[in-house]
């Protein structure tokens, strides 16, 4: 089967390109990132705030099955372009991490199929291979009790 | 966090990287590695312990000689560790599909 999502990421460059070819309308793509009703379906995670507009804030929030919450994420849109752009920063509360900056690009492939681009930049090719590293490590080393700590947070969103 | 177990610190190294390119062809002994080297031989040593901690390298007695060997089950895993990375949102944008599938059906009804 064709590999419908591509993970490029260049050896020592600070970024990651995302692709995706969707077999949805380009608008019905798009809902799927502003409604904060559907988000919460496919990212198994809470949405506090979403306000999709330039200056506009947002956070999420995944609880584990207990009610405890493990993850929060935070950030601030700079530009929402309907059916287009969002681009925005990500902040993972209490992790390492330092904030890094998200560009979504929305694109129609034909009426019923579309696509998405999505770029992460980190602060340092460190960050982001730390990042990447994440599910990988889950698979091969659960030595580090942190590492397990926050691999078992990130999972819910990265 | 022990780095020396990081499979990702040990091949940072240019001197491991080396160390891996000499072992890929054939099993060789610390001796002949080191000789390949002007680092002083202690120093491949501990190269060759970093290496054989996170199972990059195997070893394999022989008689009185140690043969060092690549592992090539270990070689795989840094080379596909994007993959984990990848599947987790091919998994994420599958589930996000089918939910709009859903709901435009509901919409168009």
């Amino acid at each position: 089967m064709e590999r419908k999502t591509k993970v490029h990421a260049e050896d020592g460059k600070q970024e990651i390109v995302i692709t995706r070819e969707f077999d949805l309308p380009l608008e019905i793509l798009f809902k799927a990132y502003i409604e904060p009703e559907i988000i919460e379906q496919w990212m198994g995670t809470k949405v506090l705030k979403l306000e999709n507009k330039k200056h506009g804030g947002w956070q999420f929030e995944t609880s584990d099955a207990q009610g405890n919450v493990v993850f929060r994420a935070n950030g601030v849109i700079h530009e929402f372009v309907l059916n287009r752009k969002i681009t925005r920063t990500l902040e993972m509360e209490n992790t390492p991490f330092p904030v890094q900056l998200e560009f979504f690009e929305f694109e129609k492939l034909t009426d019923d199929t579309s696509k998405l681009n999505m770029h992460i930049v980190f602060r340092s090719v460190a960050d982001r291979d730390q990042l990447l590293k994440m599910p990988f490590a889950q698979g091969i080393n659960m030595a580090h009790n942190r590492l397990q700590d926050i691999v078992s947070k990130l999972k819910y969103i990265v | 966090m022990n780095l020396r177990r990081d499979v990702f610190q040990a091949i940072a190294d240019p001197t491991r990287r080396a160390i891996l390119m000499l072992v890929a062809s054939q099993s060789m002994t610390a001796g002949a590695i080191a000789s390949n080297f002007d680092t002083a031989r202690p120093t491949v040593s501990k190269h060759l312990q970093i290496l054989t901690e996170c199972e990059l390298l195997g070893q394999e007695q022989n008689g009185r000689e140690i043969y060092y060997h690549l592992n090539p089950q270990k070689i795989k895993e840094i080379a596909d560790f994007i993959e984990p990375f990848r599947k987790m949102w091919d998994d994420r944008f599958n589930k996000l599909e089918a939910i709009m599938k859903e709901y435009k059906s509901e919409k168009t009804e």
